[in-house]
């Protein structure tokens, strides 16, 4: 049987990221504002998880680092049939850039112990950064492929993967334990059922504070963070329409040299 | 008093809406045009496992309650209204059975109704009316071990779908008792006949049934002979009219959402006409409906899952968002001005369900008949 943790983000609903304000002063998203939701591409993640215990065997523990409020998507995740769920959640931990969340994250799994593979979503909603992934399994010391679109091997202990790369994929062969970052071809995720979250009653969430992982406090949040948030402004998108004249064939020359010209053909 | 629901009613809320957005809105089109039921559809309620809410799991249901299945009706009802009925029905057909069936009963249908393997109605109204079930013409008649049932029902939600059916009857014998059996489609003597073609709610399948000498054994019998009123109103007073809330709900939310949307998006004078003051009292006019009926649906749904009466805070509840979903249609439809009139806007089937709403599980006049006695009571 496999043990499989599952890094999970709770991130403003994107659905509704027209009402997301940016906090002038801390140059960070308000995120009290819209409610918060499982990051869709860790849904993907925790998809994947589900499959090999179903296929293979496996336990499964989600881990997310956030506010009280991140219980919910952790929760969700034990309803989907995650085993056990871990909630990361201290002020020490806010404002953590990617490095320090990553490091953060990396304790808690330490402190969890055993584990053979680590999903997690390729990138948040959110941030969009996909460095987290990467910056646990260095922290952990185990190999690590990002974007992964298919698990092409997995019945002995070193895995094959086809991983999405620019204008391409690559095939890899990873031993575990190891992460992967996924990305949304893997898998279609399963809707959550009633009954699910009926059997997610008997299942435990533990909260973990800074001192449950016995680190020093300048190695987390903001003051744990190497990067930070210089400016952050809303990006204003506009239609414009251009009428295209001539004869057919005219139109159809023009609209191919503008889409040329523009970089998409 | 907590009005707050749980963590949990939460996660059942967003699992209803997230099955609503992706497993029956893009059927809805095909349900319109057809008017008839998606098998699609019922087999996405079957694997949603959206028929097992109010089974009690000893009989492979949820057991999950009144407030929950509220929950689920309204999410599902601001897709597809038609689809939400046609779950509501289901319950009721179910309900009787929990409620009232023998331990032997309960075991042979409960468990194929909870995964959605057999579908259930609950048959009262007959051509004479719905609201005067002591009207009733279909009889039975004692034949030894059996009853041989003759008579029509009509106006029955899922009467060509359902494999199992309550229907009511009165002793031929002695017209002031009534008693209730469960029946199955394909018992020798029953039919069902013509099927309606309704100018709402397609999709959700209403028709008229035929029992001629259909001969059945005592086993069918739901609880005790003669005491069949009670069964039916009972199950129709809460569970019923709570189903309708839960659609109503359904409906306004839709009618509210959609009008928000055309409002913010309509650019009139150089500006949206979300900002005019008659459009905004129009919204807010259909806002307070939409709180005030969702409080007065789940406060009936909590008393209910305290295994408290609550036929007549349904009463309420059912005339109040029924008729509030008939006003937000309309004011749904006239703030998309012309647009309001073209089919390809949504808010022109939300007028023609909301009309729907009204006379199922009792009109808005029944309702205050209900209500006067109550108060008066």
């Amino acid at each position: 049987m496999y043990h499989v943790i599952i890094c999970v983000k709770a991130v403003p609903d994107p659905k509704l990221a027209e009402r997301i304000r940016i906090d002038p002063v801390s140059k960070t998203l308000k995120r009290s504002e819209v409610p918060l939701v499982l990051n869709p591409l860790d849904k993907n993640a925790v998809e994947a998880a589900l499959q090999i215990k179903e296929t293979a065997g496996a336990f499964l523990i989600v881990i997310s680092m956030g506010p009280p409020e991140a219980g919910n998507i952790v929760r969700e995740c034990l309803a989907l049939g995650a085993d056990g769920g871990i909630l990361l959640s201290d002020r020490a931990f806010a404002g953590a850039d990617t490095y320090a969340t990553a490091f953060t994250l990396a304790r808690g799994i330490e402190k969890i112990g055993r584990f053979d593979l680590i999903f997690c979503g390729m990138a948040s909603s959110d941030g969009g950064t996909e460095w987290v992934g990467p910056q646990i399994a260095t922290f952990l010391g185990v190999p690590v492929v990002t974007m992964v679109e298919e698990f092409t091997e997995t019945e002995q202990e070193s895995w094959k993967v086809k991983a999405c790369i620019e204008n391409g994929y690559r095939l890899m062969q990873v031993k575990l334990p190891a992460l992967f970052t996924v990305t949304r071809k893997l898998n279609a995720p399963r809707a959550l059922s009633f009954s699910g979250i009926v059997r997610a009653r008997k299942k435990q969430i533990i909260c973990w504070s800074a001192e449950d992982l016995g680190v020093a406090e300048n190695m987390l949040g903001l003051s744990g963070s190497p990067t930070g948030v210089s400016a952050m402004t809303t990006r204003s998108s506009r239609r414009q329409v251009e009428i295209i004249n001539g004869t057919s064939e005219e139109k159809a020359e023009k609209l191919v040299q503008k889409l040329a010209d523009a970089g998409l053909v | 008093m907590d009005f707050t629901f749980t963590e949990e009613q939460e996660m059942f809320r967003k699992a209803a809406r997230e099955f609503a957005e992706v497993e029956l809105f893009p059927r809805v089109a095909e349900m319109e045009a057809s008017g008839k039921v998606c098998d699609a559809v019922v087999r996405a309620l079957a694997e949603a496992e959206m028929m097992a809410l109010t089974i009690p799991e000893e009989y492979g249901g949820l057991g999950l309650g009144y407030t929950a299945r509220m929950i689920a009706l309204e999410e599902i009802g601001r897709i597809s209204v038609a689809t939400a009925m046609m779950l509501q029905v289901f319950a009721l057909g179910i309900e009787s059975i929990v409620k009232f069936g023998n331990e032997k009963q309960k075991r042979k249908y409960l468990p194929g109704l909870a995964k959605g393997e057999r579908l259930a109605t609950t048959a009262v109204t007959e051509p004479a009316g719905g609201s005067d079930p002591a009207s009733a013409k279909t009889t039975y008649r004692k034949d030894g071990e059996h009853y041989v049932i003759n008579g029509r029902k009509c106006f029955i939600t899922n009467s060509h779908i359902a494999d199992t059916l309550t229907i009511l009857a009165r002793d031929d014998a002695d017209p002031k008792a009534f008693s209730t059996f469960i029946i199955e489609k394909d018992m020798p003597g029953f039919k069902a006949t013509h099927e309606e073609n309704k100018v709402g709610m397609r999709g959700c399948n209403t028709g008229e049934l035929s029992f001629e000498d259909l001969r059945i054994s005592r086993d069918q019998l739901l609880g005790d002979e003669g005491k069949g009123m009670r069964i039916a109103m009972s199950t129709i007073g809460d569970v019923g009219r709570g189903g309708m809330v839960g659609c109503a709900l359904g409906v306004q939310t839709a009618c509210l959402e959609a009008a928000v949307k055309f409002a913010n998006e309509r650019i009139l004078y150089g500006k949206p006409i979300s900002q005019l003051p008659t459009i905004q009292s129009k919204l807010a006019e259909m806002k307070v409906d939409l709180e005030a009926g969702r409080l007065l649906a789940y406060r009936a749904a909590a008393l209910q899952d305290k295994g408290q009466r609550s036929g007549n805070e349904f009463a309420v509840a059912k005339y109040f968002t029924t008729e509030a979903a008939q006003k937000a249609a309309k004011m749904a439809v006239d703030i998309h001005g012309g647009y309001g009139c073209m089919v390809e806007y949504p808010v022109t089937r939300y007028l023609r369900d909301s009309f729907v709403l009204g006379p199922s599980a009792g009109t808005s006049d029944i309702m205050k008949v209900v209500i006067a006695r109550w108060v008066l009571s």
